[in-house]
């Protein structure tokens, strides 16, 4: 087998306290002085090793503290109370929810995957990929060894067309095309967030992790300075709108992008004239005309489509239609046309969690494109202050290079680790196979319909409880 | 009637074992206080207490708030009293279990009875399933009527009616498997003596089969999981049941993983394993591939121990009425579907959320599905994985189960307060989870037993004040009942 991929993490501590949802308040006043006060028993030593963070006047307590409530159950004088923090509460918004921003950090910083005890403690269910859940299988297993050992679960990708078979001639040798792909190790790929206090040093941490991981970074082209020019093969310039002029400037890129204008075909002409050997993908934004449009490319031989999504993970022009949707719709519509295999379909747009990644490519995607991620790695609040023209509370842009790649690299670690555990629980040993395989996926309007639509009478004389 | 000779116990009340409970309101005297002694007289709930002239608040934790008929705040003559909401009190929970079943949980374990007022003690906010289902009852009066004594809560376990142990639970629930090592001795002794005092049933989990148990051994059943931890000869012909665990409901398709910490001495000695030194069991069991595999590992518990019943415990993919059925065939005499939500060991977030169906869905799957093969009749079924309230127990009876395991519930009784802090450091620092030694003697054994023992009595008495409107006697009646529950997304507006 080839040499297994992984990701070799290592903590990387966050430049600033973060905020926590909780913190605790305790009172001086009325303190009796107990010998044995319930601060200096606390399991966790919180108390012992607190401090005042002088620059951002937060107290470390808050960020130590693992909420068992011992000394506020146990104090003699009721001085102790946990409070929730309004602070944590406002972080982000409905789609970038504060837990989720709370993990993406813990990732970054730790690159473990989040584990708790004690049960599953979310909602039921909810928009978009929350409305699905994967299958298990009760005795397959993918692999020999568990989902860490040496026969491991690949998590590759191709990016480009796979051809349907080669040709050769009468003396054996070669006469179609070698496959126009290139394979990345994971099946998610970076691109700029829309905001953020991003400087060059941010790009060039980003870059770094691109490479190091063995992904692409999307950008600007305009954003790719000379700084970036080591990472040329790890990096996709979204081109300009208009003629594709320098061939000197493309000189390096393996991948590059064009959004979708009506002469895309003039466009991508010239584009391969320039840089005959750069995949190229399209970039679509994902509406009710993706799916005319995704075939248009798909037929005339584009190998490469992106889909992108609303910030909401939503359809751009309709915020009810959830992203699995469209992607399930497009994803079949390839198939119907016979043309599903020639290319790669791409997904971005409110991709947040490692879940949202598997459960992308269930519903079609080969492989996903993350943005904000990437930014709250770097301890982004998502605040958008920097939106407004104001400084970043979390001071992104002054962050080094080599501190904002360990950051993302961590990051790719723990959702590596966690695409292993939902592949492993699906009996699914190669991340290509994962592309449109509905069958191991369970969807809440197929499920909850069939097993409650019928418990809707109340007859009379009765009441609910 | 009542045919079972079981005496059910008595509930001793039990408080909280720490300083200050929690509560869900906070009561603040001011200095206006004259010490009439209004407030001692007027609340039903014992808040207030006279001591040497003077009066002091001293178990705020049961006060009702705004549900209080008599409200001290109002009496005072001073106006000296004044209520609040508890901040800590919403820092506590989550969706599922929320600060108000929490403590609805602590105040049934506690006096064995439901909360009187102030708190939601039968559903959660996790806004699906189990919350968005209602009971349909008749209204007051216009259900036969029935003696509380006629009401039978037992249920049969072997309806196979073979040649094996006859075994009757006298609740219609008993203990999830919780592992010695995941869980302190004295936490799964509490469970156990409970259980025996129940009248009903209470799982090893799969760690090994402590001496302690011994006493209990009708009570126990032992479990045979992927790592075979502690499985010997002697434990499997000491139980009535067997249960195999093919997967958990937490992390399906995972198996499970005991983290180096918490194999002291003591687990090490009774997994038969090196102290310090992490435990996986694996996914899944290696010797089984198919259902001739499965019955191969049932011929094995049958030849060890002709009379045990077996259990076969699976979590709830897509094929999990297949699942059932090729378990009955092979012989099990139990299905036990673990659904996603519950689980008492650390497992990755992603596979909590994310893997395999709630119980809610896979339950009534299973139950159509056995009924269609026509053996629905000849195998118990059993769920768990989020049954929180005896409205949970009522609800998933109701869809098709014939009783439920329990496992969270009981940790919370012991005052769990779901922090989800199991795994780290020394293990639960409330003494639950953990085998540090010092953790470990923050319960008291008898505090424990008799913590579960009120809780599952307030639960056993509300399932009998249930049946009880729906004129039933017995909980048998009540199995796919799905009549009697409405889904609150397809309630039909009445015309």
């Amino acid at each position: 087998m080839p040499k297994k991929y992984a990701i070799h993490t290592k903590p990387t501590p966050h430049r600033f306290k973060a905020i926590t949802p909780s913190g605790i308040i305790a009172w001086e006043e009325g303190c009796l002085k107990c010998a044995v006060c319930v601060k200096k028993r606390c399991v966790y030593k919180v108390y012992d090793q607190r401090d005042l963070d002088s620059r951002q006047m937060v107290d470390s307590i808050d960020n130590q503290c693992m909420n068992c409530l011992r000394c506020v159950q146990g104090c003699p004088k009721e001085l102790i109370h946990k409070s929730s923090s309004p602070e944590f509460k406002s972080l982000g918004d409905r789609h970038w929810t504060p837990e989720i921003i709370a993990r993406l950090w813990y990732q970054a910083e730790t690159g473990k995957i989040p584990v708790s005890g004690a049960g599953y403690p979310g909602p039921f269910s909810g928009e978009g990929f929350d409305a699905m859940w994967t299958d298990m299988s009760e005795i397959v297993r993918p692999t020999r060894d568990g989902i860490h050992g040496r026969e491991y679960i690949s998590t590759g990708v191709d990016l480009g067309k796979t051809p349907r078979h080669l040709v050769f001639n009468e003396k054996g040798d070669l006469l179609s095309r070698l496959p126009e792909f290139i394979d990345i190790p994971v099946p998610v790929l970076m691109r700029i967030p829309s905001f953020g206090s991003i400087s060059e040093q941010t790009m060039k941490g980003w870059a770094m992790a691109a490479k190091r991981l063995g992904t692409f970074l999307a950008a600007p082209a305009h954003l790719l300075k000379k700084n970036l020019d080591p990472y040329r093969s790890h990096l996709m310039p979204t081109l300009p709108a208009g003629p594709v002029k320098s061939r000197r400037g493309l000189k390096g890129f393996r991948l590059v992008e064009l959004p979708w204008t009506e002469d895309w075909d003039e466009r991508l002409k010239s584009v391969r004239k320039h840089v005959p050997l750069a995949l190229v993908s399209v970039h679509l934004p994902m509406d009710k005309s993706a799916k005319q449009k995704a075939l248009a490319l798909a037929r005339a031989g584009v190998s490469i489509i992106h889909l992108e999504g609303s910030y909401w993970g939503t359809a751009v022009d309709d915020e009810s239609t959830a992203m699995k949707d469209i992607l399930r719709s497009v994803h079949r519509t390839l198939i119907e046309e016979g043309i599903r295999d020639e290319m790669t379909l791409l997904a971005s747009g409110g991709i947040a969690m490692a879940e949202h990644v598997a459960k992308a490519m269930l519903c079609g995607a080969d492989a996903v494109v993350i943005d904000f991620p990437i930014l709250i790695a770097l301890e982004c609040r998502m605040c958008r202050r920097c939106v407004s023209g104001l400084s970043c509370p979390v001071e992104i842009e002054k962050a080094t290079p080599v501190w904002v790649a360990s950051r993302v690299y961590n990051l790719f670690g723990a959702f590596h680790n966690q695409l292993l555990e939902v592949m492993g629980a699906m009996g699914i040993r190669d991340a290509r196979r994962l592309r449109g395989e509905v069958g191991r996926a369970m969807f809440f309007e197929e499920m909850d319909k069939p097993v409650f639509g019928t418990l809707g009478e109340v007859k009379e004389g009765h009441e609910l409880e | 009637m009542n045919l079972s000779n079981h005496k059910v116990p008595d509930v001793v009340r039990t408080p909280s074992r720490f300083r200050n409970p929690i509560g869900k309101y906070r009561l603040s005297r001011s200095k206006e206080c004259t010490a009439c002694g209004k407030c001692v007289e007027s609340c039903l709930y014992g808040v207030h207490e006279m001591k040497r002239g003077r009066v002091l608040t001293r178990n705020a934790y049961r006060c009702v708030g705004p549900d209080c008929t008599t409200p001290c705040t109002k009496e005072c003559p001073t106006k000296a009293l004044s209520l609040r909401r508890n901040p800590t009190f919403d820092t506590m929970g989550d969706y599922r279990w929320t600060p108000d079943l929490l403590a609805s949980t602590w105040h049934m374990a506690e006096t064995g009875l439901v909360p009187p007022g102030g708190l939601e003690y039968r559903t959660g906010a996790s806004g699906g399933g189990f919350d968005k289902l209602r009971l349909v009852l008749p209204l007051p009066g216009k259900a036969p009527a029935v003696e509380d004594g006629d009401v039978d809560m037992g249920v049969d376990l072997n309806r196979r009616n073979d040649h094996a142990h006859r075994v009757r639970i006298e609740v219609p629930f008993y203990g999830g498997g919780m592992s010695y090592g995941s869980v302190s001795i004295t936490t799964m002794l509490s469970r156990i003596k409970a259980a025996a005092t129940l009248g009903t049933l209470c799982c090893t989990g799969e760690g090994g089969y402590p001496d302690e148990l011994k006493p209990y051994d009708d009570h126990v059943i032992t479990q045979v999981a992927t790592g075979l931890f502690g499985v010997r000869e002697e434990t499997i012909k000491r139980v009535k049941i067997v249960e195999f665990k093919y997967a958990q409901g937490a992390k399906p398709g995972l198996g499970g993983h005991l983290l180096g910490d918490k194999v002291t001495p003591g687990v090490a000695r009774m997994r038969e394993a090196v102290v310090g030194f992490p435990l996986f069991s694996p996914f899944p069991f290696h010797s089984v591939y198919s259902v001739e595999d499965h019955k191969k590992h049932v011929d094995w518990i049958k030849a060890i121990n002709p009379q045990a019943l077996v259990s076969v415990k699976v979590s709830t993919p897509t094929d999990v009425d297949m699942v059932a059925v090729g378990s009955y065939y092979a012989g099990a005499h139990i299905i036990h579907l673990d659904g996603s939500y519950g689980g008492t060991g650390a497992a990755p977030d992603i596979a909590k959320k994310n893997i395999a169906m709630p119980i809610e869905y896979a339950l009534p799957k299973v139950h159509r599905f056995l009924i269609q093969e026509g053996v629905r009749e000849r195998i118990t079924v059993i769920a768990s994985g989020g049954i929180r309230t005896p409205h949970d127990v009522a609800k998933i009876i109701a869809l098709g189960a014939d009783g439920v395991c329990t496992g969270t519930a009981d940790l919370v009784a012991l005052e769990c307060i779901r922090c989800h802090n199991c795994e780290s450091g020394r293990g639960c620092a409330r003494g639950i989870a953990t085998t540090d030694a010092e953790l470990m003697n923050l319960i008291d054994l008898e505090w424990g037993t008799q913590r579960i023992i009120n809780l599952f009595l307030a639960w056993r008495k509300e399932l009998v004040r249930i049946l009880k409107r729906l004129g039933m006697k017995s909980i048998r009646e009540l199995v796919g009942r799905t009549d009697c529950l409405v889904h609150l997304d397809y309630m039909k507006k009445a015309s």
